[in-house]
C-alpha cells in the first residue's frame, strides 16, 4: 500500500532534514523523499502546516504485563502509545514475573506479538526478581533479544554486585540503564525534601539519595568501562555530575520525563496523587536547570517513565499512595508546550530527544525518516492546544499529572511500519 | 466578614480577617460555658461526627462538648472498633457518613492531607482535627486566642515554639496563624527537629533556648512525641530535658510574666517540669477551657455555609 504524505513539514535530524517536503511510504518502508512527489496512489495526506516526524521511542515505559493487568495491558498502553505518537516503546522488568531470564522473555514476547499494537522492546533485569543479589544470566538474555538491563525501580545496592553487572553486560554489549536512588536516603519520603515537604508535613526525599547513586554508577561504569544510560533524572547536582561525566569522554548517557521539566514540588501542594512520582517533583532551579539540560545536550532523551496505577492505589492518603504518572499521551504536548514554546529546543532538537537519540542509545534502527526504514512516523499539528481530560486518555490508568492543563501539539495520524495505526 | 468556607483545613489557607472573625465569633461564645444551662440552640438538629483515627482525649472531648453546647447531636467514632479495621478507605468512610446525612465530619488522621482528601470528597463540612505532621488548626486557634485574652494583641508578640518541630502540627499551625497576625515567631529544637526551609514561613530557628526564651513574651511548649513514628535520629529523653527542658530555672532568664502554654498531653519532666506546669505562669488549663469557645466558633461558622447551601432562596 502506498501512502503520499505532502506539503509537511519534514522533520528528520538523522538526514539533516527540516523543510518543506513529501514523503512516501510502500511496503511498509518510508520508500521516497522529495521536495514534491508523484506518485500512483489515491492515498494521500495533505500535511501542510503540519509537523511529519519520526514516530516516538520511548525508552521508559512500565507496561505492567504481565501480572498487572489492572492497571495496564500491553494492548492498552501500546494503543494510548499511538495516540501519543509513539511508535516503539522500551518495555521495563519490573512486571510480575519480573522479566529475569529466558523464559519470561519468552512470556513477554508471546503477550507482545498476539496483542500489542505498537513495536515493544524488551529491557531485562539487571538482578533476579530485582533483588539486588544475584545477577540474570546477560548472556541468555542476549540470545532472547532483549535491548537494555535496569532494575528500574530500585538500584541494585551492593556495589561489588553492581561493577559485576556493568562487566558483564559491556561483555554482551547490552545497555545498562540506571535507576539512581539509595533507599537509606530517601527511606519513607514521599515528595521533595524542602520547603514543600515542611509545609504539608510529608517526609521529604533529599536529593542526595540521587546524586550519590548517580555519581556512584558514573565511578563503577567507568571502572567497567561500560556505557550507561541515567533514568530519569530530576535535580541539578545530577546534572552537574552527568555532564563532568560527559566531559571526561565517559559513555554516559540520560533521560528526563516530561513532569520533571514542566512541573516543581509547588504542584504537589493540595496533595494530588498524581504529583506523586519518584524521584519527587524538585524545586522550580531544578525544573528549568533541566530545561537548560535538553536545551544544553546534558540530557540526552526524553522518556516518559509511563507508571499505571489504579484509582485504588492512587485515590487514597499522599503518603499511602503509589508512586507513577502515565505519559505515553502527554510527552509529545508536553515537550512541545514547555520546550518548544518556550524556545529551550527547535523542532530538530525535540526529534532528537524524543526518537533519534534513544533509537540510537538503544541501538535499535528506528528515530528516523531514512529511505528504505520502517514506515514509523507521525504527521501532528504543532499549534493546536487541547485540554487533557481525564475521561479521554486512553491509557487503562488515568494518573496524569496534567489532567486539567492546556497543552499545545496533537498527533493527526500515526504510521506504524507503513499503515496507519491511528488517525485523530 | 462573611464566613464562606465549608471546611476548616488548616491556618495556612486563612486570612487575617478569617482568623480574626474565628477569635471574635469565640469570645462570645465564651460565656456560655459560664452559664449554669451550658447550652445554646445555635447547632440544634445539626449531627456531628468525630471521627479519629488516632487517640485523643483533649481534641476529641472538647469538640464534642462544643457540639453539644451548641445542641448538636453528636457521634465518636472511634476506628479501632469500626469497619476501618476490615480495611474501609476514608473516602468511603466519609462517603457513608454523608450518606447518614451527617452535617460536620470533625476528623483526626495520621496522614498529613487526610483532612483535605476527605474534604474535596463530601459535600459536608471537615474540620481538621489534627492531620499527620501538618496542621491542627483549632489548637492554634485557641492557643492564639489564650495570647490575646492574656496579653490583649498578637502583633509585634515574640513567642517562642519549643519542641518537636519537625513532626508537629500544633507548631505549623500556631506558625501560620501567629505570622498572619503579626507576632515574631522563633522555632528552638536540635537540630534533628528542625525542619528543612522552615526559615520560608518566616520564623526565626535557633537550638539555643535561653536565646529563644530571652525576649518571649510567650512559649509553647510541644509535646516530644515518642510514640509518633521514630525516624532514626531522635533525641535521648533525658538530654532533651537537660538542653530544652522548660523549668523553672530556666524561666528565671525569661521575662518575669512570660506565658506558658502546652497543647496537651504534658510528659512531666521530659519537655515541662511539674513546677512550671502547674506553676504562675502556665495556662495550660486555661487553653482547655478556651479550646471549648473556639471549637464552638468553628463548628458554628462552618455549619453556616451548609446552611446557605440548602436554602432555596439561594439560587434563585
Amino acid at each position: 500500500m502506498k501512502i503520499l504524505i505532502k506539503n509537511g513539514r519534514l522533520v528528520d535530524p538523522q538526514n539533516n532534514l527540516d523543510a518543506i517536503m513529501d514523503i512516501l511510504i510502500a511496503e511498509g518502508k518510508i520508500a521516497q523523499v522529495a521536495r514534491s512527489i508523484q506518485a500512483d496512489t489515491q492515498n494521500i495526506i495533505d500535511a501542510t502546516d503540519k509537523i511529519v516526524m519520526p514516530g516516538l521511542v520511548d525508552m521508559h515505559v512500565h507496561l505492567r504485563e504481565p501480572g498487572r493487568e489492572d492497571k495496564e495491558t500491553v494492548a492498552s498502553a501500546t494503543q494510548a502509545a499511538l495516540k501519543g505518537g509513539v511508535t516503539s516503546v522500551l518495555a521495563m522488568p519490573n512486571t510480575n514475573p519480573a522479566i529475569d531470564g529466558a523464559g519470561q522473555v519468552r512470556l513477554l514476547r508471546e503477550i507482545i506479538r498476539k496483542s500489542s499494537l505498537a513495536n515493544v522492546f524488551i529491557a531485562a533485569a539487571i538482578t533476579k526478581g530485582r533483588l539486588g543479589q544475584e545477577l540474570t544470566d546477560l548472556a541468555a538474555l542476549k540470545k532472547e533479544g532483549i535491548a537494555a538491563i535496569s532494575d528500574d525501580g530500585t538500584s541494585v545496592d551492593n556495589q561489588d554486585l553492581m561493577l559485576g553487572a556493568l562487566k558483564n553486560a559491556k561483555q554482551q554489549n547490552l545497555l545498562v540503564i540506571c535507576h539512581c536512588e539509595d533507599k537509606s536516603l530517601s527511606a519513607n519520603g514521599v515528595v521533595n525534601l524542602g520547603f514543600t515537604s515542611t509545609r504539608l508535613g510529608l517526609r521529604g526525599i533529599s536529593k542526595e539519595s540521587e546524586y550519590t547513586r548517580v555519581a556512584r554508577d558514573i565511578q563503577l561504569a567507568k571502572n567497567a568501562q561500560a556505557p550507561i544510560h541515567i533514568a530519569h533524572v530530576s535535580c541539578q547536582e545530577s546534572l552537574d555530575l552527568i555532564a563532568q561525566a560527559k566531559k571526561q569522554g565517559l559513555k554516559v548517557t540520560a533521560e528526563t520525563a516530561p513532569h520533571y521539566f514542566s512541573l516543581s514540588e509547588e504542584a504537589v501542594l493540595g496533595y494530588d496523587t498524581n504529583m506523586k512520582v519518584n524521584p519527587p517533583l524538585r524545586s522550580r532551579q531544578d525544573m528549568l536547570s533541566l530545561k537548560q539540560a535538553l536545551k544544553d545536550g546534558v540530557i540526552d532523551v526524553i522518556a516518559s517513565d509511563h507508571a499505571p496505577h489504579t484509582e485504588n492505589e492512587k485515590a487514597i492518603e499522599f503518603e499511602r499512595a503509589e508512586f507513577g504518572a502515565v505519559g505515553l499521551e502527554t510527552e509529545l504536548a508536553v515537550a512541545i508546550t514547555e520546550l518548544i514554546d518556550k524556545g529551550f529546543l527547535d523542532w530538530p532538537g525535540l526529534v532528537r530527544k524524543m526518537c533519534l537519540n534513544p533509537a540510537r542509545i538503544l541501538g535499535i534502527n528506528k528515530g528516523a525518516l531514512t529511505v528504505g526504514a520502517d514506515a514509523d512516523l507521525i504527521v501532528v499539528s504543532p499549534d493546536e492546544e487541547w485540554t487533557v481530560k481525564k475521561e479521554e486518555l486512553w491509557s487503562k490508568s488515568k494518573n496524569s499529572p496534567f489532567i486539567g492543563k492546556k497543552l499545545r501539539g496533537v498527533v493527526e495520524y500515526t504510521f506504524l511500519g507503513g499503515e496507519a495505526v491511528y488517525k485523530r | 466578614m462573611v464566613w464562606n468556607k465549608k471546611d476548616l483545613l488548616g491556618l495556612e489557607d486563612l486570612t487575617k480577617e478569617e482568623i480574626g472573625l474565628i477569635l471574635a465569633t469565640a469570645e462570645s461564645f465564651k460565656e456560655i460555658s459560664t452559664r449554669e444551662i451550658k447550652k445554646v440552640p445555635a447547632l440544634r438538629g445539626k449531627t456531628v461526627v468525630n471521627l479519629f483515627y488516632e487517640p485523643s482525649t483533649r481534641t476529641r472531648v472538647s469538640f464534642e462538648v462544643a457540639a453539644k453546647r451548641l445542641s448538636a447531636d453528636v457521634i465518636n467514632i472511634a476506628t479501632e472498633t469500626s469497619s476501618v479495621k476490615k480495611g474501609e478507605t476514608l473516602i468511603d468512610t466519609g462517603m457513608n457518613i454523608q450518606a447518614l446525612k451527617a452535617d460536620i465530619i470533625v476528623v483526626r488522621h495520621n496522614a498529613s492531607g487526610a483532612a483535605a482528601m476527605l474534604a474535596r470528597q463530601v459535600d459536608i463540612s471537615v474540620v481538621n482535627a489534627g492531620d499527620g505532621w501538618h496542621e491542627h488548626p483549632t489548637q492554634a486557634l485557641l492557643d492564639i486566642f489564650t495570647l490575646k485574652e492574656k496579653l490583649g494583641k498578637i502583633e509585634g508578640l515574640n513567642v517562642a515554639i519549643v519542641g518537636d518541630i519537625a513532626h508537629s502540627r500544633v507548631a505549623r499551625s500556631n506558625i501560620w496563624g501567629l505570622t498572619k497576625l503579626g507576632a515574631k515567631v522563633t522555632v528552638c529544637a536540635p537540630k534533628m527537629l528542625i525542619p528543612t526551609a522552615i526559615e520560608e514561613m518566616g520564623v526565626s530557628v535557633t537550638q539555643d533556648i535561653d536565646e529563644a526564651l530571652k525576649n518571649a513574651d510567650a512559649v509553647n511548649v510541644l509535646r516530644m512525641q515518642f510514640e509518633r513514628d521514630a525516624d532514626a535520629a531522635f533525641p535521648e529523653q533525658l538530654d532533651y530535658f537537660k538542653n530544652f527542658g522548660i523549668t523553672e530555672e530556666r524561666l528565671k532568664k525569661a521575662k518575669k510574666e512570660i506565658i506558658v502554654m502546652h497543647p496537651g498531653p504534658i510528659n512531666r519532666g521530659i519537655e515541662i517540669s511539674s513546677e512550671v506546669a502547674d506553676g504562675t505562669n502556665s495556662v495550660i488549663l486555661e487553653q482547655v477551657t478556651n479550646g471549648i469557645a473556639v471549637r464552638m466558633a468553628v463548628l458554628f461558622l462552618v455549619a453556616q455555609t451548609q446552611e446557605k447551601k440548602d436554602d432555596p432562596l439561594d439560587s434563585a
